[in-house]
C-alpha cells in the first residue's frame, strides 16, 4: 500500500479527492445524506493524505512534480515546503470540522440549495490544496483564481439583493486586484526574471537572475502586497466584510482560514521565496509595507469596534489580524517569517472558533447584532466559553496559542529595531480585548433569562449538536496547540535558516 | 505525413482550397440536405487533414511552395504556405469541421428547409474562400478569394431573415461596407502593381525594399489596412460586425467569429511584414500612432458597449470588436512576443467566441431568441449550456486555466518586452470592463430565478456535443498551452523573420516552368 502512496500520487490525491467531492455534490443533488457522508469519508480522506505527506515529509522525501507545461520556459507543477504543508493541514484538518458543522448549520437554519454550496465548498478546498503546494507563482496563480471564482457562489448563495451585491463587491476587489496588480506583477517578474519558480533565498535574489535595482523591488513589492486581495491588506479590504452575507460555515472556513489565508500565504511565499527576506531587509525595501501593515492593523481594529453586527465586527478582526502576518513578511527577518507562518495557525483556529460560534447563535436565536446578545451566555453556555476562548487566544492571552505567535512577532520588531511596530502590536492586542471581550461577558451579565427559567437545564437553548462541538472542539485545539507552537516553529525554522544561507 | 498518398503529398497546397470549392457546386446538384451535410463535413475534414500536415511540415520554419498548373512565379501564380499562414489554415478548416454537425442541427430552426441545400454551398464557397486568401502567395488573388469568402458570406448572414428580418438589413450594410473594403484593398492592389509591375508576393517583396520614399507605396499601404481594417473590424469600422454576428443564422455567427476576422487580420500581417516590411518608417509610424491608439479605443469601447446590450449575441459580436483590438495591438508591437500574442489569440479567441456562438445557438433553438433576460435561471434549466457560457466568459476574462489567460500572458508579456508598461496597464485595466459585461450574464445565469413558460429542456445532443467540443478545448489549451505558444512562435517567426520569403521553398510537386 505505501509503494502505492508515491510522491506524485500523494499530491494528486490531495488536490483530487476535494474535487471527487465537488463533482459527488453536482452529481446528487437531492440525495442529502448520501452527499454529506460522502463529502465527510473524502474530507478524512484528504487529512489522512495530507498527514501521510507530512511524515513522509520529516523523513526526507522530497515531493516535486510538474504536471503540465504551459509554455517553452513555464509549467504548471507542484513542490511540497514546509510553510505549505503547515498550511494544507490547518486547511484539511479544519475541513473536517467545517463540514460538520455546516452540515448542521444548513439544516438546521432550513437552507436551500446544499448541493450547489457544499460543491462550491469542496471546489475551493481542491483549489487551496493546490495553491498551498503550487512550485512557482504561475501555478499559485492558477489556484487563486480557481478560489475566487469558486466562492463567489457561496458569498451569492442567500440570493437576497443584500447577497448578490457583498457578491459582487467581493467578486470585483479580489479579481480586479488580481487581474490589475497581481498578475502585472507576476508578469514583470517573469520578464525581469525568466522563470517565476519559488527559490530558497528569493528569485529575484538569485544569482542567475542578475541584479535588480531596488526601485523595481519597492514597485514590484507593492504590485504585489497589493494585488493580493485576499491578503486584505487596507484599502483593498473591503471584500472581507462584504463577504459576510454567505452562510456562516463559508465564513467559518473560507473568510477566516482558507481564503484569506492564502492570501497572507501568497505574501509571506512571495516575500521568502521570489524576493528574499534578506534582500528586503537589505534593500529596505519592505519598509513602506510595514507601515502599511501597521495602519491596517490599527484601523482596521478601530472599525472592528463600532461594528454591531458580530459577523462584521469578526470580519473586521480578520482584517487587522491578516496584516499581522503581512508585517512579519515586511519586517524582512527570520522571525517575522517564522511569526507570520505561525500566526497562520493560531489564527485560523481561533478565528473559526469565532465565526461557528456566531454560526450557532444564528442557528439558535437568528441574532446577528451584538446588542441583542445580552445574557445569552447562559442559555448557551457552550458556545459561549468556546467563543471566550477563541477570544482570549486572538487576543494573545497564554494559555491559548494566540500568545506564541504576537510573542514572537513582538521578538521580531525588537529584532529589527521597530521600538514602534512593538507599540502597535501591544496596541492593538489591547484593542482586541476592547472588541471580543464585551461579546463574551456581555452573554453572561444582563438581563436577557426570564426568571422562570431558573435551572440549567430549562435555561439550555444551544444550537445543534453539530453547530456546537466544532467550535469547542476548535477551542480545545486553542489550547493544545499552545503547547505544539514550538514544534511548528521548529518545523518552519528552515525556511527562515534557508533565507540567510542562501544569501551567502 | 507518410500516410498520405503521394499524388496528394505533391498537391497539398491546392487539395486543401479544391475540397471545398467542389463540394459547393456538388451540393446544388444532389439538393438533397443530409447529402449536402455530408459532402461538407467531409470536404472540411479533408481540408483539416491537409491543413494539419501543412503546419507539421512548416512549424520547423520551413516554407512551402506550390506551383499552379506547372506555370513558375511570377508568372504563375503562386501558393505559399509558412508556419503563420497554416496555424491560420488549421483554424479555419476545425471550427469548420466541428462546426459542421452543430450547422445541420441548427438550421432546422433557423432557416426555411429548401434553402438548406444553399446554405452548405455558400457556406463552402466562403470556406474555400477563407482558405484561399491564407493560403496564396499571390496579391490579387489574396484580392479574389477574399470576394468569393465575402459575397457567399453577404448570403449566409442574410439568410438569418427568417429568424428575424433585420438580417436583411444586417446583410445590406455588410456588402457595403464589405464592398468599400474590398475596393479599398485592391486600390492599394494596384497602387503597388503601378510601382513595381508585379503582383507575386515574394517578387513584390524584393521589388519593394528601395521604394519606402514612394509615395504611391506608402499611399498603397494606407489603403491596404484600411481596407481590410473594414474587413476585420478596426475601430471605428466595425458598425457591420454587431449587425451581422447577431442576425446571421447560429452556425454562421459561430463559423464568422472564430475564422473571418481573423483572416482578415492575417492579410494585414502578411502585407505589411512580408510584402512590405517593418524596417518602413511609414509603416512603422502608421502601426505606433494610428492603429495602436484605434486598438487601445477598440479594447475599452467594445467592452464598455458590451455591458449594455440585451441580446446575447450582439453583446459577443461587441466583444468580439474588443477582442480583436488585442490582436491588433500584438501586432502594433513588432516584436516576436506581440504577433506571436496576435496569432495565439486568434486561435484563443477563435475556440473561445466559437463556444460562445455556440452556446447562443443553443438558446435561439430553443427559445427562438437569445435575449440575455432570457437567459435567467440557465443554471437550473440548461446546466450543460450554462456552465460552457460561463467557462468561455471565463476566458474572456482571461481567468487561468482558460485559453484566454494563455493569450493574454503572451500579450502583457510582450508588451512588458517592449517597455511599454503603460499599455500594459491599459491591457489590464481593459480586461476588467471585461469582468462587468461577463457577470452580469454569470448573475443572470446563476443567480435569478427563470422566467414563467422558460424553456426547460437542455438542447439535443447534436448542439452539446460541439459546444463542449470546443469548451473543452478551451481549457485544454489554457492549461497545456505549450502547444499554441510555440506555434503561435514559430508563425510569429516566420512572418517577423521573413521566412516566407525564401529563395529556396520547398517546391511541392513539380516545379513549374
Amino acid at each position: 500500500m505505501s509503494e502505492l502512496l508515491t510522491p506524485p500520487v500523494l499530491i494528486a490525491l490531495s488536490i483530487a479527492l476535494p474535487f471527487l467531492a465537488f463533482l459527488g455534490c453536482l452529481l446528487l443533488p437531492r440525495q442529502d445524506n448520501l452527499r454529506d457522508w460522502l463529502t465527510l469519508v473524502l474530507a478524512v480522506a484528504l487529512f489522512a493524505t495530507v498527514v501521510t505527506i507530512f511524515t513522509q515529509f520529516q523523513a526526507g522525501t522530497s515531493f516535486a512534480v510538474e504536471v503540465i507545461s504551459f509554455s517553452p520556459s513555464l509549467s504548471i507543477g507542484f513542490e511540497i515546503e514546509r510553510l505549505g504543508l503547515v498550511f494544507a493541514l490547518v486547511a484539511s484538518s479544519l475541513w473536517i470540522l467545517t463540514h460538520l458543522y455546516g452540515v448542521g448549520y444548513m439544516r438546521g437554519n432550513k437552507e436551500k440549495k446544499h448541493a450547489r454550496f457544499f460543491g462550491a465548498f469542496a471546489f475551493a478546498i481542491s483549489a487551496t490544496m493546490g495553491l498551498a503546494f503550487s512550485s512557482n507563482l504561475l501555478t499559485l496563480f492558477l489556484f487563486y483564481e480557481a478560489l475566487t471564482v469558486s466562492t463567489y457562489p457561496l458569498v451569492a448563495h442567500k440570493e437576497t439583493a443584500e447577497a448578490k451585491s457583498g457578491a459582487r463587491v467581493y467578486l470585483g476587489i479580489l479579481m480586479g486586484t488580481s487581474i490589475a496588480l497581481l498578475l502585472t506583477a507576476i508578469v514583470s517578474t517573469y520578464v525581469v526574471a525568466g522563470r517565476l519558480d519559488f527559490v530558497p533565498g528569493g528569485l529575484l535574489s538569485d544569482p542567475s537572475v542578475g541584479p535588480v535595482n531596488s526601485t523595481t523591488l519597492v514597485v514590484l513589492l507593492a504590485l504585489f502586497a497589493f494585488g493580493i486581495g485576499k491578503a486584505a491588506l487596507m484599502p483593498f479590504h473591503r471584500w472581507l466584510p462584504a463577504a459576510m452575507v454567505a452562510p456562516t460555515p463559508v465564513s467559518a472556513l473560507l473568510h477566516a482560514v482558507a481564503v484569506v489565508k492564502a492570501g497572507v500565504f501568497t505574501m509571506l511565499k512571495v516575500g521568502v521565496y521570489i524576493f528574499g527576506i534578506d534582500r528586503l531587509a537589505e534593500t529596505g525595501a519592505s519598509q513602506w509595507l510595514m507601515w502599511v501593515a501597521a495602519v491596517s492593523i490599527l484601523t482596521a481594529s478601530l472599525i472592528a469596534m463600532q461594528q454591531d453586527n458580530l459577523k462584521k465586527r469578526l470580519a473586521y478582526s480578520t482584517v487587522s489580524q491578516l496584516s499581522y502576518i503581512t508585517l512579519g513578511m515586511a519586517l524582512a527577518n527570520s522571525l517575522g517569517v517564522l511569526g507570520g507562518g505561525l500566526h497562520i495557525v493560531t489564527h485560523a483556529f481561533g478565528k473559526i472558533t469565532l465565526f461557528m460560534c456566531a454560526g450557532a447563535i444564528y442557528v439558535a436565536t437568528h441574532k446577528t447584532e451584538i446588542s441583542q446578545m445580552r445574557g445569552l451566555g447562559r442559555q448557551m453556555p457552550f458556545t459561549f466559553i468556546a467563543f471566550g476562548i477563541g477570544a482570549l487566544s486572538i487576543i494573545g492571552l497564554p494559555p491559548l496559542t494566540g500568545s506564541w505567535s504576537k510573542w514572537t512577532l513582538l521578538l521580531a520588531s525588537a529584532d529589527a529595531g521597530q521600538l514602534v511596530i512593538m507599540g502597535v502590536l501591544m496596541l492593538s492586542s489591547l484593542l482586541n480585548v476592547a472588541y471580543l471581550l464585551p461579546i463574551f461577558a456581555r452573554g453572561f451579565y444582563g438581563d436577557g433569562i426570564k426568571p422562570a427559567q431558573s435551572t440549567w437545564r430549562e435555561r439550555l437553548a444551544e444550537a445543534p449538536v453539530l453547530c456546537v462541538l466544532p467550535p469547542c472542539i476548535t477551542a480545545l485545539g486553542c489550547l493544545i496547540l499552545f503547547f505544539v507552537s514550538d514544534d511548528i516553529v521548529a518545523f518552519l525554522q528552515p525556511i527562515a535558516t534557508t533565507v540567510t544561507a542562501g544569501a551567502q | 505525413m507518410n500516410f498520405l498518398p503521394p499524388f496528394v503529398l505533391d498537391h497539398i497546397p491546392l487539395l486543401a482550397i479544391l475540397s471545398p470549392l467542389l463540394a459547393s457546386p456538388l451540393i446544388v446538384l444532389f439538393r438533397n440536405r443530409n447529402i449536402a451535410f455530408v459532402i461538407s463535413w467531409v470536404a472540411a475534414a479533408v481540408s483539416f487533414v491537409l491543413s494539419a500536415a501543412m503546419l507539421s511540415m512548416t512549424i520547423g520554419g520551413d516554407t512551402l511552395s506550390y506551383h499552379i498548373g506547372g506555370w513558375a512565379p511570377p508568372l504563375g501564380i503562386e501558393y505559399r504556405v509558412d508556419a503563420a499562414s497554416a496555424l491560420v489554415l488549421v483554424v479555419i478548416s476545425l471550427t469548420a469541421f466541428i462546426m459542421m454537425p452543430y450547422a445541420h442541427k441548427s438550421i432546422d430552426a433557423e432557416i426555411d428547409r429548401r434553402h438548406h441545400t444553399l446554405f452548405y454551398a455558400s457556406l463552402m464557397l466562403c470556406f474555400c474562400g477563407l482558405m484561399g486568401v491564407t493560403i496564396t502567395g499571390d496579391a490579387f488573388n489574396v484580392f479574389v478569394f477574399l470576394e468569393i469568402s465575402s459575397l457567399s458570406t453577404y448570403v449566409l448572414v442574410a439568410l438569418g431573415a427568417k429568424r428575424d428580418r433585420r438580417a436583411l438589413a444586417a446583410a445590406y450594410d455588410y456588402l457595403i461596407l464589405g464592398t468599400i473594403g474590398a475596393t479599398f484593398f485592391v486600390i492599394g492592389l494596384g497602387f503597388i502593381y503601378m510601382a513595381t509591375g508585379t503582383l507575386n508576393m515574394v517578387d513584390l517583396a524584393e521589388r519593394l525594399a528601395n521604394e519606402e520614399s514612394n509615395r504611391t507605396v506608402r499611399s498603397a499601404i494606407a489603403f491596404i489596412v484600411i481596407g481590410m481594417g473594414l474587413k476585420f473590424a478596426m475601430f471605428p469600422m466595425h458598425r457591420w460586425l454587431p449587425g451581422a454576428y447577431t442576425f446571421a443564422p447560429s452556425a454562421i455567427s459561430v463559423f464568422l467569429a472564430a475564422t473571418a476576422t481573423k483572416v482578415a487580420l492575417f492579410v494585414v500581417m502578411r502585407f505589411l511584414f512580408n510584402v512590405f516590411s517593418v524596417e518602413f518608417e511609414f509603416e512603422r509610424d502608421m502601426l505606433e500612432f494610428i492603429v495602436m491608439p484605434l486598438a487601445l479605443i477598440a479594447m475599452f469601447t467594445g467592452s464598455f458597449v458590451a455591458i449594455y446590450q440585451s441580446d446575447f449575441k450582439r453583446l459577443l459580436a461587441f466583444s468580439s470588436i474588443a477582442q480583436v483590438g488585442y490582436m491588433l495591438l500584438g501586432i502594433c508591437l513588432l516584436n516576436v512576443e506581440g504577433v506571436s500574442a496576435a496569432l495565439l489569440h486568434m486561435f484563443n479567441h477563435g475556440i473561445t467566441k466559437g463556444a460562445l456562438f455556440m452556446a447562443a445557438g443553443v438558446l435561439v433553438y430553443r427559445q427562438k431568441d437569445a435575449l440575455v433576460a432570457q437567459m435567467a435561471g440557465l443554471g437550473k434549466r440548461m446546466p450543460l449550456t450554462a456552465a460552457a457560457i460561463g467557462i468561455g466568459l471565463l476566458s474572456l476574462i482571461g481567468v487561468p486555466g482558460t485559453a484566454g489567460f494563455a493569450s493574454k500572458w503572451v500579450l502583457l508579456n510582450a508588451t512588458l518586452e517592449k517597455g511599454w508598461w503603460p499599455v500594459t496597464a491599459l491591457v489590464v485595466m481593459s480586461s476588467l470592463v471585461t469582468v462587468f459585461y461577463s457577470w452580469r450574464l454569470m448573475e443572470t445565469m446563476y443567480l435569478q430565478p427563470a422566467p414563467e413558460g422558460a424553456a426547460k429542456k437542455e438542447a439535443p445532443l447534436a448542439l452539446l456535443i460541439p459546444l463542449w467540443v470546443l469548451t473543452i478545448a478551451t481549457i485544454w489549451f489554457g492549461l497545456q498551452a505549450n502547444i499554441t505558444i510555440g506555434a503561435a512562435t514559430a508563425g510569429a517567426e516566420a512572418l517577423l523573420n521573413r521566412g516566407f520569403l525564401t529563395d529556396t521553398p520547398i517546391i511541392v510537386g513539380m516545379p513549374g516552368r
